[in-house]
């Protein structure tokens, strides 16, 4: 029975998505995707919940496991799905989108996300990477009259597709030279710390598979295409559920069966770690879309999540999961944000279109501003913790270059992300915004409250990382 | 005679780089880029059974298994997204596919 427990949010998600398909199909209607997507809206609430009373297991003979690192991960992936999902019923509609199918490939995708994250066998984390990949080309090609949507789904499917092959070849390597494709048993064989040459280069190709997918430099080039071509509502989905599943996968796959290998991967990850962070903050200076600038921004917020990664300590993959966790909440906010910028029904993606919002929507500029503040890590808010805790333990594992890489890429960032607050208050326009749409509001609003209120109650999400971090490591 | 397994392994390699080189430096037809990306996961593939043999052990083989399938779904979507980028664009040059820069 457990492990039937430990498999129902994953088994919800996957019969209830059949069901809502078969409903769609046969109404043939478009006005059913309101209702279908409030189905896998429900689906995913049920699941999250489902999922936090979930038992600790080891199941089909360690294939799948579920510990509190999964259940914190799994929260975060449902956090993000459901608010992309609330963000697609009206941009959907007013973009003329409103495919029934869209909430179906998201729910499909968030099992794949689901199966990545619990994943305690090469096997289950192959087949989740691709069921998550396979769903999200799609989405990203939803637009399918629309050839800006169509390249983003081409381009992400071919450096997709190359992640996954280079991730799959990895495994072959490093089943052969360790002799086994189990989390525990690949933990074992590296217990004294050391590899051969042939199982370092399959971790490396591994390494690489996965940094494609969380978009980290130098693996980030299809990022900034997607992200602008792709309808917002579904970048909005890119920018979240995925990022924390792949960003946990990668923490669960180094700190677990490659966790003896510490000496081996850390100074990779740390040139990752400082690419993404020097590369997301130079490259966004120049962008005009908010999309591609917003794009840049999750390439330098992977890099701040790797640093915790590269000290391969508890505190390290702590503060990882806390940057993760305050990383999605702002990234659905600003996306709601985005999503709201449309005028004379058409959506609007430059910076200058924001000029002169705060006279004519406040509470709108209000809550961007305050997610661009957080961010760019300027205290009081969620954005500036979230590096302080990372900069002070990758500090106190003695990697105070990259520290200062940190520090002085962050404050280049801060340049972009109060030019849009600029822009914002202090420029003369008229945007003439239509009127926000409630789900747009109501996640807006849900992301503003959570960044600002974390500074007083940052005690919970601290606590709950830390034992997620000790329940992957120990 | 037995082949030796590291005869598998370098052509492995070989299909690899090939893939990887088909992908970045072909200038001409996305079909190709598909292709190439079939070779990268035949590599894997190749691997993947000629580890099993060498090790007895037929977690490779299942492995495989899973791989083929996977990627003939994959070519399937990928396939799908081509023809509709086709009908937007007319053209499947990889020089054409360069509506966003920057």
């Amino acid at each position: 029975m457990t492990e039937l427990y430990a498999l129902l949010p994953a088994l919800v998600l996957g019969l209830g998505g059949m069901v809502l398909l078969t409903g769609g199909v046969l109404a043939k209607k478009s006005e059913t995707t309101p209702a279908v997507t409030f189905g896998a809206v429900v689906l995913l609430a049920v699941a999250a919940v489902v999922n936090l009373l979930a038992p600790d297991t080891l199941i089909w003979n360690g294939l799948f496991k579920t510990s509190l690192f999964t259940r914190f991960a799994d929260t975060l992936v449902y956090l993000g799905a459901i608010a992309a999902l609330i963000l697609s019923v009206d941009y959907n509609k007013r973009e003329g989108i409103a495919r029934f199918e869209y909430p179906i490939l998201v729910l499909f995708a968030v099992i794949g996300m689901i199966a990545m994250i619990s994943a305690a066998d090469m096997l289950t984390l192959y087949l989740g990477f691709e069921l998550q990949s396979l769903a999200l080309y799609i989405c990203a090609a939803l637009a399918r009259d629309n050839l800006r949507s169509t390249e983003a789904g081409l381009k992400y499917f071919v450096l997709g597709a190359l992640a996954s092959g280079l991730l799959v070849y990895g495994i072959s390597l490093v089943y052969g030279f360790a002799g086994t494709t189990n989390f525990a048993a690949l933990g074992e064989v590296f217990r004294s710390g050391t590899a051969g040459v042939g199982t370092i280069a399959g971790v490396v190709f591994v390494l690489v598979g996965i940094a494609f997918k969380i978009s980290a430099a130098p693996f980030h080039m299809w990022a900034p295409d997607v992200y602008e071509g792709a309808p917002t509502s579904v970048t909005a989905l890119f920018a979240t559920a995925p990022k924390a599943a792949a960003m946990a996968l990668f923490l669960s796959v180094m700190a677990g069966p490659f966790g003896h290998l510490t000496g081996q991967w850390s100074a990779l990850i740390q040139i990752l770690a400082v690419l993404s962070m020097v590369i997301g903050a130079l490259a966004a200076i120049g962008q005009s879309n908010i999309k591609r600038l917003l794009a840049y921004s999750s390439i330098s917020h992977m890099g701040y999540a790797l640093m915790g990664l590269a000290t391969g300590t508890v505190d390290g993959i702590q503060a990882s999961l806390v940057y993760i966790a305050i990383y999605v909440v702002m990234s659905f906010g600003v996306f709601g944000c985005v999503v709201a910028m449309r005028r004379n029904g058409q959506s609007v993606e430059k910076i200058s279109d924001l000029a002169g919002l705060a006279s004519e929507h406040p509470g709108f500029a209000f809550a961007m501003a305050v997610f661009m503040w957080s961010m760019a890590g300027i205290p009081p808010l969620a954005g500036f913790f979230a590096k302080l805790y990372v900069f002070a333990t990758a500090f106190n594992a003695g990697l105070d270059t990259l520290t200062i890489i940190g520090i002085v890429a962050s404050v280049v960032s801060a340049f972009y992300y109060l030019r849009v607050i600029k822009v914002m208050y202090f420029d003369k326009g008229q945007p003439n915004f239509e009127r926000v749409s409630a789900g747009a509001g109501f996640v807006m609003a849900v992301g503003a409250f959570a960044t600002i209120v974390f500074v007083i109650l940052p005690g919970p999400l601290m606590a709950v990382a830390g034992e997620a971090a000790k329940a992957l490591m120990g | 005679m037995l082949v030796p397994l590291s005869h598998y392994l370098v052509v492995s390699a070989m299909l690899l780089v090939i893939g990887i080189f088909g992908i970045f430096m072909n200038r001409k037809n996305i079909i190709v880029i598909m292709m190439s990306i079939e070779l990268i996961l035949l590599a894997a593939n190749l691997n993947f059974v000629a580890f099993s043999g060498a090790l007895h052990d037929m977690v490779g083989q299942v492995f495989t298994m899973f791989v083929l399938t996977v990627a003939a779904a994959e070519s399937a979507i990928g396939l799908a997204i081509l023809v509709i980028y086709f009908r937007n664009r007319g053209s499947i040059e990889v020089e054409d596919v360069t509506l966003m820069k920057g």
